[in-house]
Order: structure tokens, then C-alpha cells, then sequence
């Protein structure tokens, strides 16, 4: 007798995964109801680390608020702090000097790389191999350094300000990134051989948490996990703002819905990032790096709308204005939430360990889900 | 030249002059008893500081470093503070069978130590039937480890030991067969005899392929069995916490981890003593200018050697693989590994009815 | 579609739809009582296919609350933003997690943070705050002496 996948019976074993569990990444909880060890719900239960966010936005200036959101997306920092950038700047109609469009783009793919570094040394984690981790910490570091040198910090960077970025680059910035990609490009084998063309990873990968293209854009899925499943979803093509419109670059489509699909894509998109940045390093043009601005910045009255596209999907941040210093009301679409709602559709009647395989490349940022 | 056997006979001797046969033999078997707790406190420090520099090699990192030469002593630090640390016993477990359960996993940890050869003529108990012993007690380990889990009353831990449970059954059959294709060649269960069978060349090199093959399926099998990585399923610490010593802390949980390094110990010796020759140098056929050099380094150093150089193996594999599921896990063994060694059994026999090999 | 022509669609398709001025996208107020069938049409309606619900929130106005929806159509890349005004003393509206999956923790989240009662949702429980958290805390009256700092 086969019984019906999602419902609690008598006998089902419910186990509470997190909110302190090896595979959660931080302070998520998953409620799940096993049969034997097969998957028959997830319920994820959130808030441990939620700051509300929005509502402390509220009361904060649109300086202020940037420093705020770094705290969201801890692994995109830079990501997050261009969107609020960019929708103030929207508000305020200020034209950013080209200098600081090159600096924004360049510093978002680094930390676009670095944040799938992130994500693939902690995928293969789950799946049981530790070595993979190191190496990926290995380039993430130079990054972090990189970043160190020009914004002053390795994590939340609160570099980017309404007008441009916070300070100049660096002197060492372009040679170091420079020696970076050579370093980059020299290493991307060793990812290949040692994980990608891994028969026990491709087994746990494939065919496991299956999503159609219909379901990933029903859920509200983006990113990598969209582009998994043959949705273009990419903000940088669909909407590009910054200097995306003058770079080249491919998005990253695999058809294939799965895990391993999902793996694929984040893996091209380094290189990908890569492309942009190998364009962009050595044309960074003179100038301003940042666009004269009021020291007290007050939007006009109206509803700003500004998606840009981070390392797990689309951010969206929606300023509505009364025409004062502070915010009426903000709301982030933060990607990591819309992704973890498709996780019980994605993992029912698959085996614990296929919920880590599955969970992990949906790339949970767990403060971006809660904020 | 210095041997081990030398020392056990000088012991004898002196004891034998001194006492009557009956305390003779009560203060042989203290030493030994007391030989074999030193030996698997070295061995437990030696093998978890080894797997923690094998790792931060693999890892571009330095490992420990801080205490002692290259951090040699760090794993003993470790043991003290395993040691001071309050042993809990969760409220709804089942108190007794939870605090026995690590004494049974390192108890038979122990006693499969008795028939295995260290090195020429040193060995605790040379029994005629010492593979049939070895492989029937180490799967009594798996007693420990389900009554581990189930008495942890913790969902984790059942799933773990269930998985384990699961495992060990399953690979033992591989294990078995492997073991016994060797068998097939010497025509003896005796450690002793398999040994001296190789005095002119050691099985993987003498049995051909299927000795070959039996070789990898074994070390497969003794990984699975061992609970290491890529089978690691019971402890599976990115879905199960810690799988059936989720509970465990102090030296309780040392009595599990230290278990662990003792059975590879184990399984890699047995290995190095059926398909590498034990304590046997390499010898090459009848050449004996070669042979005499070989044999001048003292048997212990072989067998450790050889024993070395499998459990690095095993290690190897730990940081380099993902984990498999627990149903391709299953897979492997029931519909791949266990008709291979079937099949490989049986070409085994032949090569040893036609006396095909060396 | 550009906005004009979505305007003009949109304008046939709902009479009783209201167009604001403003924004880089089409804004349009439906009435409440409507929203459903106009999620729908919306969402199938062939030359609109506005399948992908990309943000999802409340903005609450004092007088009144606001939700507003973002949708988007992954065939031919346009956006509109459609708002139903809701009574602030007992705000509920009709679920759209049936047609938008997303919906359904966009929804929950909402419930969570306004208090605003999602009819037909198949699972309206707390998704943040603790289950036995009292008030909804991004109202504009929500008071909270131990965790808000007023500046």
C-alpha cells in the first residue's frame, strides 16, 4: 500500500532538523515528518534571527539604512548595499559618475564569486567531503583581502552609498584582482576533478530535487535556482542597471531541474563573473567616484522599485516615500525567501540525505530569509 | 638485531627461572592484558593525530602544531579533556544499556586483537581458526552500536544505529568473501599459515586478478564496516548530527571515537596480513641476494608498515569523497560488490584447483 | 507590453479599475471585492500572462491598509503593481497562493507582521515572530517598550 506523501500519521517519525543542525547553515528550523527514512513534509519554521529590519529602516535616514542591510545577505553585503543604492539614487534622479558604475560592478561579481565559493565548499560539506571547503576558502580569502584593502572590512562592507561608493580604490586594487583571476583560472580544474566529475556527487545530485520551470516561477524562485530549471531570470539581462548593459556575459540556463543542475549553474556563473570582471578591470574610467549629493538626502514622494540580481536570486527593495528623511515603509524581497518556500514541494518522498542535498543548493542565507 | 620476538622469549626465560609454571603464566597474561591497553592507547593517539595531519595535508592547512614536535601531543591534550569532562546520561535514556554500550564496541574492539600476528612469531593467541575468529567477532560490534542509539532515546541516534545496523550486516558478507578467497589459496584459517604461505611472495602479487579484485573489495568493505567516509551513513554529520553517539560526551564518546581507530587498526592489519603478507618481507621468488636484504628489516616495522600504509588508504579515501546515500549505499553492496565477489570466488577456486598462481 | 498599451488592456479587462499616476510601472487599484477573479484573469489572461509574483507586501496608510502586489510575466517581460486598499479593523482579503504559489509565505509573512487575515490560505500561522507573539508589529501604532528603540 502506498501511502499518501504529505500527510502525519500514526508511526511517522518527526524530527526537528536545526535551528542549530550542521546542514542549516545558521539558525533555520525544519520541522520534518519521516516514514521510515523517507521524506514526507518539511515545515520550515523561521525567525530566530529575525532584526526586523523593515521596521528599524523606518526610523533610519537613507544613509543610514545601507549599513542595515549588509546585515540581511551577509555572503552578498555588496550586492545588498547597491540595491538600496540604486533605489535611493532613483528616488533622488542623481547620475552616478562612471567610475563608480565600474567600481559597483566590478566589487558585486567579486562578491558574487566569493559567495559561490562559499556555497560550494559548504554543498560538498553537506554531502560528507571536508576537503573541498579549504580549497574554496583558499580563493575566497584572496577576495576577502581584496576587499579588506579598499572598503575596510571582509564581510559587511557598507561600501556603497547613495552616489556612488564610499571611498576610492585602492592603488594595488586592478594588480591584485588581476593576480586573483590568474589564480582563479588556474585552480577551476581542481574544482572539476576533485567534486563536479565525482561519481558518489553525481549520484546524490541527480534526479534529486526536481523542480519544472512552471513550479520555479509559481514559487517565486530566482537565481540559480530558476536558471536550474531553464528559467531566464537573470536582473542583470532582464533589467540591467550599472554598466551590466555594456559588459558581455551569458546566463547561465540548465534545463535539467535538479540538484546537479543547480550546482552547474552557480559553477559557470564564477566563471561568468569572471568574463565581467576580465572586461571591466582595465577600463575603469578617471573621474568621481562618487556624484555630489545633499548631506541630508530627502526622496520625493512616491514608491521606488529597484531589483537587482544578488548571488542567490533577485533582491527587491520597495521605498515608499512621504517626502521625508526616513522611509515610510520599506520591504526587501529578499531571494532566500521565496527559494526555501519551494523546499517542501522539492524534497517530498526523497531520503533525509537528499534534503541536504537539495536544501543546500537552494544557498539559504538565513538572516536574508528572516531579516 | 632488534625483534619483538627476542624480547617476549627473554621475558619467558627470566620468568620461567624465577616462579612456578602457574605464576608464570598469571603474570603473562597481566603483561599482555596491560601490552594490549598500552598498545591501544598509542595506537588511539598515533592514529587521530595521523588522520588530523593526513587531513591538513589534503586540506593546504598545518594540522596541530602547537603542542609538542609538529603538535604530536595534541591528541593526548585532547584525551585529558575527554577524560575531565562530566560523562552525562540524558534524563530518558536507558541508563544501563547507555553506559554499556561503548564498553561493547571497545571490548570487541579488543578482543579481535588476539589472533593478529605483530610480527614474526609475536602474536597473542595463534589460534587454527583465527580469520573465521576475526571476522565473526568484529561483527559483534554493530550490538554496540544499536544498543548505542536505541538507548540514547534520541531520533537521531535510532536513525543512525538503524542505518549502521543496516551496513555492517550487509558489508560483512563482502568482507567475508574477500577474506575468504585468501583462504581458498592457503588452504588454512590460521593467521600464522597465511602468513608463512607468502614466504615467497605475497597474495596480491602471487593470486593474479581475483586476488587483485578481492583486495579492493575488501578495503571497500572494511571502510563500510569501520563506519568511515564515504560510508560514513551512521554518523552522517550533515544529516544526523552524529548519528548513535549524538548523546555521547566525555570518555564515553572517547571509548566510541578511540573504537573507531582500533577497528581500521584492525581491518588494515588483517588486510596487510592476507594480501601484503603480515610481518613477511617482500620477497621476490627465489632470489636471494634480494630476499636477505629484506629480511635484515626486523618483521615488526613490515607489519606496521604495511598496516601504515592501508590505514592511510582508508584516510585518504575519508577526505577526498562525498558520502553515498543510504539506499546506493545498499546498492553497492547487495547488487554490485556481493555477485562480484561471488563470481570472484569462484574464478579464486579455479586458479587455486589449477594451481594457476606462484 | 509597454505601459501604455498594458494600461489600456488592463482598462478593458477591469472597469473598476483605478490607475495612479507615477512609477516606472503600471499601477492600477482594484476593489476588494474583485481581487480574486482579477488574480486570475490576470494571471491567465493571454496576452498579459502574469505568472511570476515577485514581491508581495502591506504598507499600512493609518487609515487604511494597502497590499500590494508585483507581478511580472517571465514570457514577455512586463510589470504592473496592483494594490487592493483593505480595512485597517478587520483587514482580510481573498489568498492568491492558489495561483502564485509564493503567495502562500508571502501571505503567511504578511499575516505575521499586520495582522491582515489571508481568507482560503491553507496554512495562516505565525512564520516569524513566536506563536504566541501578541500585536503585529509593522503597524505604525505597534508599541513595544522592551525592543524598540525610538530615536
Amino acid at each position: 500500500m502506498i501511502e499518501e506523501v504529505g500527510t502525519t500519521t500514526e508511526g511517522d517519525l518527526v524530527i526537528n532538523v536545526g535551528p542549530q543542525h550542521p546542514a542549516t547553515h545558521g539558525v533555520l528550523h525544519l520541522v520534518i515528518t519521516l516514514n521510515g527514512e523517507t521524506i514526507k513534509k518539511v515545515e520550515p519554521h523561521l525567525g530566530y534571527i529575525h532584526r526586523s529590519i523593515e521596521k528599524m529602516c523606518e526610523s533610519l535616514t537613507y544613509r543610514q539604512f545601507i549599513y542595515v542591510t549588509s546585515r540581511m545577505d551577509y555572503l552578498s553585503a555588496h550586492i545588498n548595499n547597491h540595491a538600496c543604492a540604486l533605489c535611493v539614487e532613483k528616488g533622488l534622479q542623481v547620475e552616478v559618475p562612471q567610475r563608480a558604475q565600474y567600481i559597483r560592478v566590478i566589487m558585486d561579481e567579486l562578491t558574487r564569486i566569493a559567495s559561490h565559493e562559499l556555497w560550494w565548499g559548504a554543498m560538498a560539506m553537506d554531502l560528507g567531503a571536508f576537503t573541498p571547503f579549504f580549497h574554496a576558502f583558499r580563493e575566497r580569502e584572496t577576495i576577502n583581502t581584496i576587499m579588506e584593502e579598499t572598503c575596510g572590512a571582509r564581510l559587511t562592507m557598507n561600501y556603497m552609498v547613495p552616489g556612488g561608493v564610499m571611498f576610492d580604490l585602492h592603488p594595488d586594487f586592478q594588480k591584485k584582482v588581476k593576480a586573483f583571476i590568474q589564480q582563479y583560472t588556474s585552480k577551476i580544474n581542481e574544482y572539476d576533478e576533485l567534486v563536479t566529475g565525482n561519481i558518489i556527487f553525481q549520484n546524490r545530485m541527480k534526479g534529486i530535487g526536481y523542480v519544472t520551470k512552471e513550479d520555479a516561477i509559481s514559487y517565486g524562485c530566482t537565481g540559480p535556482v530558476a536558471r536550474g530549471s531553464g528559467v531566464a531570470s537573470d536582473i542583470r539581462k532582464i533589467a540591467p542597471y550599472d554598466v551590466y548593459d555594456k559588459v558581455e556575459f551569458d546566463e547561465v540556463l540548465e534545463t535539467g531541474g535538479d540538484s546537479f543542475a543547480r550546482y552547474l549553474v552557480r559553477v559557470k556563473e564564477m566563471q561568468q563573473s569572471i568574463r565581467i570582471i576580465e572586461q571591466l578591470i582595465d577600463n575603469i574610467p578617471e573621474g568621481d567616484f562618487q556624484a555630489k549629493t545633499k548631506a541630508v538626502l530627502k526622496l520625493p514622494k512616491g514608491e521606488f522599485y529597484q531589483r537587482v540580481e544578488t548571488a542567490r536570486g533577485e533582491l527587491g527593495v520597495y521605498i515608499i516615500s512621504e517626502g521625508g528623511t526616513t522611509p515610510y515603509r520599506i520591504k526587501f524581497r529578499s531571494p532566500g525567501f521565496s527559494n526555501l518556500s519551494i523546499l517542501d514541494h522539492m524534497v517530498r518522498g526523497h531520503k533525509i540525505g537528499d534534503l541536504v542535498a537539495a536544501m543546500g543548493t537552494l544557498d539559504l542565507v538565513i538572516p536574508d530569509i528572516d531579516r | 638485531m632488534f625483534s619483538l620476538e627476542g624480547i617476549t622469549k627473554a621475558i619467558d626465560t627470566w620468568l620461567n627461572a624465577h616462579f612456578n609454571s602457574t605464576v608464570v603464566l598469571l603474570a603473562e597474561c597481566v603483561l599482555v592484558g596491560v601490552a594490549a591497553i598500552a598498545l591501544f592507547a598509542v595506537l588511539g593517539l598515533g592514529l587521530v593525530w595521523m588522520e588530523r595531519k593526513v587531513a591538513a595535508v589534503m586540506q593546504i592547512r598545518l594540522g596541530p602544531n602547537r603542542l609538542g614536535p609538529k603538535g604530536i601531543f595534541q591528541t593526548s591534550a585532547d584525551t585529558l579533556k575527554l577524560i575531565m569532562k562530566e560523562g552525562l546520561t540524558p534524563d530518558g535514556a536507558d541508563k544501563f544499556l547507555f553506559n554499556l554500550a561503548p564498553f561493547i564496541v571497545m571490548i570487541v574492539a579488543m578482543l579481535v586483537l588476539a589472533p593478529i600476528s605483530f610480527a614474526k612469531n609475536f602474536q597473542i593467541w595463534d589460534i587454527n581458526i583465527g580469520v573465521l575468529y576475526v571476522s565473526a567477532v568484529s561483527s559483534l560490534s554493530v550490538i554496540g552500536i544499536l544498543m548505542a542509539g536505541w538507548s540514547s532515546n534520541n531520533k537521531y541516534s535510532l536513525l543512525g544505529a538503524m542505518r549502521s545496523g543496516a551496513q555492517i550486516v550487509s558489508y560483512e558478507l563482502s568482507a567475508g568473501l574477500a577474506i575468504i578467497s585468501i583462504v581458498v589459496l592457503t588452504g588454512s584459517l590460521s593467521i600464522n599459515d597465511i602468513i608463512q604461505s607468502q614466504q615467497n611472495g605475497w597474495w596480491i602479487f602471487k593470486g593474479h586478478i581475483p586476488a587483485i579484485i578481492s583486495f579492493i573489495i575488501f578495503i571497500i568493505a572494511v571502510t563500510a564496516e569501520t563506519n568511515r567516509a564515504p560510508f560514513d551513513l551512521a554518523e552522517a554529520e550533515s544529516e544526523l548530527t552524529a548519528g548513535f553517539h549524538t548523546e555521547y560526551s566525555g570518555m564515553k564518546f572517547a571509548l566510541f571515537f578511540l573504537a573507531e581507530y582500533i577497528n581500521i587498526f584492525i581491518v588494515c592489519s588483517i588486510g596487510a596480513t592476507l594480501f601484503f603478507g603480515g610481518w613477511m618481507p617482500l620477497h621476490i621468488g627465489n632470489w636471494e641476494a634480494f630476499n636477505h636484504i629484506m629480511d635484515f628489516i626486523p618483521s615488526s616495522i613490515w607489519f606496521f608498515g604495511k598496516t601504515i600504509f592501508l590505514i592511510f588508504l582508508i584516510m585518504w579515501f575519508r577526505w577526498t569523497f562525498p558520502r553515498l546515500r543510504v539506499d546506493q549505499l545498499l546498492n553497492l553492496e547487495w547488487k554490485y560488490l556481493l555477485p562480484i565477489s561471488l563470481f570472484n570466488l569462484l574464478l579464486m577456486t579455479v586458479v587455486a584447483i589449477m594451481g594457476w598462481h606462484f | 507590453m509597454t505601459n501604455e498599451e498594458l494600461k489600456s488592456t488592463l482598462g478593458e479587462l477591469i472597469p473598476s479599475a483605478t490607475f495612479e499616476e507615477g512609477g516606472e510601472w503600471v499601477n492600477l487599484y482594484v476593489p476588494l471585492e474583485e481581487w480574486k477573479p482579477v488574480a486570475l484573469q490576470l494571471r491567465n489572461h493571454p496576452s498579459l500572462q502574469l505568472d511570476y509574483l515577485f514581491c508581495l507586501t502591506c504598507v499600512d496608510w493609518k487609515t487604511h491598509f494597502t497590499i500590494v502586489y508585483h507581478l511580472s510575466s517571465t514570457a514577455v517581460r512586463h510589470n504592473i503593481v496592483v494594490k487592493v486598499k483593505v480595512d485597517r479593523n478587520n483587514p482580510t482579503i481573498e489568498t492568491v497562493s492558489d495561483i502564485w504559489r509564493t503567495a502562500e509565505f508571502h501571505e503567511r509573512e504578511v499575516y505575521d507582521l499586520f495582522g491582515v487575515t489571508f481568507l482560503h490560505h491553507p496554512d495562516l500561522r505565525r512564520l516569524i515572530m513566536p506563536d504566541d507573539w501578541k500585536g503585529w508589529p509593522l503597524r505604525k501604532d505597534y508599541e513595544d517598550p522592551v525592543n524598540m528603540i525610538k530615536l
